[in-house]
C-alpha cells in the first residue's frame, strides 16, 4: 500500500471535504426535526428523530393509503415545506386518517419506520385531538353542535359531552366535547368535520399536546398504580361472632346486634326442655 | 503522443484543428449508420423512460406494476427493491429495518454485482440525463475550464454520511441527495426538488466537468463498489483498429478508465476492469472502427 506523503495528504484532503459535505447535509437536516404542529405522521410512525432515520422516503405507504390522504414532502408551498422532503404526512383539516382495519400503511412500510407491532388501528396515536379554542366552539356557547362528538370513531371514549350549567342563562346546559387522551388515535376527524371556519378542534402531536407527569406519581385510587409501593392490610376489626346480650356492635357477619327477642325466644325453648 | 495526452486535449480547451469531442461520434454515424452510432444511448434513454413509465402506470392509469420509488419499491406486490445506500444509512442510524427492506436490498446488490454496479448510473438513474445534458452543453458551448474534486472523494463522502448518520440518528443524505430527489420528484410530483436536478446541472457545467456523477456522487460510490467484480464489462477487444480520434474520451463519463485497456499499458487486458466504468456503451457508439464490445469479464484476447 502507497503510504507516502502525497497520497496521505491528499487522501486527508478528499477525507475532510466529504466530511464537510456530510456535516452541511446533516445540518441542512436540522430544521426538518422542527416538523409543523399540523403536519401529521402516519399511524404507527416512531418518535420523529428516530423516523427520520428509519424512513426510506420511498411513498409505498402513500400508494396503499386508500383516501389517499398521505402525501410526500416535497419542498413546495405551506406546510411541505417545513416536513423532512420526502416523508409522508397528512393534514388532518384536509383528509383525515380513515383508520382503515388493516392497516395498510403500516404494513406497506419496508423499514418499520412505521411500526409493524401496531395491528389494532384503535392503539394507534397520530397525536391527540385537543380543543384549543373554548371561546368559539359552538357547544362552549351554549349550542348543540356535537360535530366532532359525533364524527369521532372511538366515540363516547376518545370525546365525550360532559354536562355542566350554563351560568349565562342559569337554566339550560351546556354539552362540552372533552377528550380523553388516552382513547384518541389522533385520526383528525374531529378537526376535519369542525363547522367553524377555522377548526376549534385541532389534532396536535402528543409532544405538544401532553404534559408528562413525574414518573415518581402514583395514583392510588388506580389499582394498577398500587403495583411496587407497599400496601397495608386492612385494620381487623375485633367483632364478636356470636350475639353477646347487651352488646350494640353489628357482628362479623353483618347482621344486626343483639337482639333481645330472639334471645328471650331461645332460652325460653332452652328451659322448656 | 500518449493516451493520456489525448484523453488530456480531448477533455480540456480542445484547440483546432481537430477539435476532437465536439464532434464526437459524427465520424461513427457517417461510417455505421445514425443507429448504430447511437444505439446504446437511445437503449438507455428507453430504460430510463421505462423505469419512470412503470412506476407511474400505477398512479396515471391504475395499472400497478410496480409502488414506490427507486429508494425502496414493491413490484407485483412481491418483489422488494431496496436502495443499497438509502438502506445503509438506515442501518448506520442502528435502527433495524424490517426484512423485506433487507431482501430488497440483497436482490438489488446480487443484480448488479453481476452486470456492473454502475450499470445503475447510466441505465436508470434519471441525473444521468442531466449530467450527459451537461458534458454534451460544455462540449457544443466549449467551455474547458473547470476544476473536479478528486476520484475518490466520493468513496470518503459515502463513508462520511455514513459517519453521520450514526451520529446525528438521522438519514443526512436523504435530506440533499438530488438522485433520490429528482426520482422521487418524477414519481410523486414536487417542483422544487427539481432545484437539486438543476444544481447538478450547473455544477456540471460551469464548476466541474464531469464532476458529480463521477467525483461527488456517495449513490454512484455504492454501485461501484457493488459492481467491483461484475461480469458484464465493456472491452477493447479490437484495440488494433483504433486510429486514435478520441472521440471515446470525449464521451466518456468516466474516461480515466479507458487509457489501460486501450493502449495495453503494462500489460493490461482488453478488459476495462475499473469499477468506476458504468457499462453505458456510449464509447461502443461513438467508435468508427468498433474497437469496444460488451463482454465477459474474464476475456484475455484482442485484436
Amino acid at each position: 500500500m502507497d503510504l507516502s506523503r502525497r497520497t496521505v495528504l491528499q487522501a486527508a484532503a478528499s477525507a475532510g471535504t466529504a466530511g464537510l459535505i456530510a456535516s452541511g447535509a446533516a445540518l441542512l437536516g436540522r430544521p426538518a426535526l422542527a416538523r409543523p404542529a399540523q403536519a401529521l405522521r402516519p399511524p404507527g410512525a416512531i418518535a420523529e428523530e428516530h423516523f427520520l432515520g428509519a424512513c426510506l422516503r420511498c411513498g409505498l405507504c402513500v400508494r396503499d393509503c386508500p383516501p389517499g390522504n398521505l402525501k410526500l414532502s416535497t419542498w413546495g408551498a405551506g406546510m411541505a415545506r417545513d416536513v423532512a422532503i420526502g416523508t409522508p404526512y397528512f393534514e388532518a383539516r384536509q383528509i383525515p386518517c380513515e383508520m382503515c382495519e388493516s392497516i395498510p400503511c403500516v404494513k406497506a412500510c419496508p423499514t418499520g419506520a412505521l411500526d409493524h407491532s401496531l395491528t389494532d388501528i384503535n392503539r394507534a396515536r397520530m397525536g391527540v385531538a385537543v380543543l384549543v379554542d373554548q371561546e368559539n366552539c359552538l357547544n362552549f356557547l351554549g349550542l348543540r353542535c356535537d360535530v366532532c362528538y359525533r364524527v369521532c370513531p372511538v366515540i363516547d371514549k376518545a370525546i365525550t359531552l360532559e354536562k355542566v350549567s350554563n351560568p349565562r342563562s342559569d337554566r339550560h346546559a351546556m354539552l362540552l366535547p372533552t377528550v380523553h387522551a388516552q382513547d384518541c388515535t389522533g385520526c383528525g376527524k374531529c378537526e376535519k368535520s369542525c363547522v367553524l371556519e377555522r377548526s376549534a378542534i385541532k389534532v396536535l402531536p402528543l409532544e405538544i399536546a401532553r404534559g408528562e407527569l413525574g414518573h415518581h406519581y402514583r395514583k392510588g385510587w388506580e389499582p394498577g398504580s398500587r403495583a411496587g409501593r407497599p400496601s397495608f392490610d386492612l385494620p381487623v376489626q375485633r367483632v364478636p361472632g356470636q350475639p353477646v346480650p347487651g352488646d350494640l356492635a353489628p357482628l362479623r357477619s353483618g347482621r344486626p346486634p343483639y337482639d333481645p327477642e330472639a334471645a328471650a325466644s331461645a332460652n325460653a325453648a332452652r328451659a322448656s326442655r | 503522443m500518449n493516451a493520456a495526452s489525448i484523453a488530456n486535449r480531448s477533455l480540456g480547451a480542445a484547440p483546432t484543428p481537430a477539435a476532437p469531442g465536439q464532434a464526437a461520434g459524427r465520424e461513427a454515424v457517417r461510417v455505421k449508420g445514425w443507429w448504430r452510432a447511437n444505439r446504446f444511448l437511445v437503449l438507455r434513454r428507453l430504460a430510463q423512460a421505462s423505469v419512470f413509465a412503470a412506476f407511474l402506470l400505477g398512479p396515471w392509469a391504475g395499472i400497478w406494476i410496480v409502488k414506490g420509488n427507486l429508494s425502496a419499491s414493491l413490484t407485483l406486490d412481491v418483489l422488494p427493491l431496496t436502495d443499497p445506500f438509502v438502506l445503509a444509512q438506515v442501518l448506520a442510524t442502528r435502527h433495524l429495518p424490517e426484512t423485506r427492506a433487507l431482501i430488497g436490498a440483497a436482490v438489488v446488490i446480487a443484480f448488479y454485482a453481476l452486470v456492473g454496479g454502475r450499470v445503475f448510473c447510466s441505465w436508470v438513474c434519471p441525473l444521468n440525463v442531466v449530467t450527459d445534458a451537461a458534458a454534451w452543453a460544455r462540449r457544443r458551448l466549449r467551455i474547458g475550464t473547470g476544476r473536479v474534486p478528486r476520484g475518490t472523494l466520493r468513496y470518503w463522502l459515502a463513508g462520511a454520511v455514513l459517519v453521520a448518520s450514526a451520529i446525528t440518528g438521522q438519514a443526512v443524505w436523504e435530506f440533499v441527495n438530488p438522485v433520490s430527489m429528482t426520482q422521487r420528484a418524477l414519481i410523486f410530483g414536487g417542483a422544487l426538488a427539481w432545484g437539486a436536478a438543476a444544481a447538478v446541472f450547473l455544477f456540471d457545467l460551469l464548476v466541474a466537468p464531469r464532476g458529480w456523477c463521477g467525483h461527488v456522487c456517495p449513490v454512484g460510490a455504492t454501485y461501484a463498489l457493488i459492481g467491483h467484480c461484475s461480469v458484464l464489462r465493456v472491452a477493447a477487444s479490437h484495440s488494433s483498429r483504433c486510429n486514435d480520434c478520441a472521440d471515446c474520451y470525449a464521451v466518456c463519463p468516466e474516461p480515466q478508465v479507458i487509457v489501460g485497456p486501450l493502449k495495453g499499458k503494462g500489460g493490461a487486458g482488453p478488459v476495462i476492469t475499473d469499477r468506476a466504468c458504468t457499462n453505458c456503451g456510449r464509447c461502443i457508439d461513438v467508435c468508427s472502427t468498433d474497437v469496444f464490445t460488451f463482454t465477459h469479464r474474464l476475456q484475455t484476447t484482442r485484436d
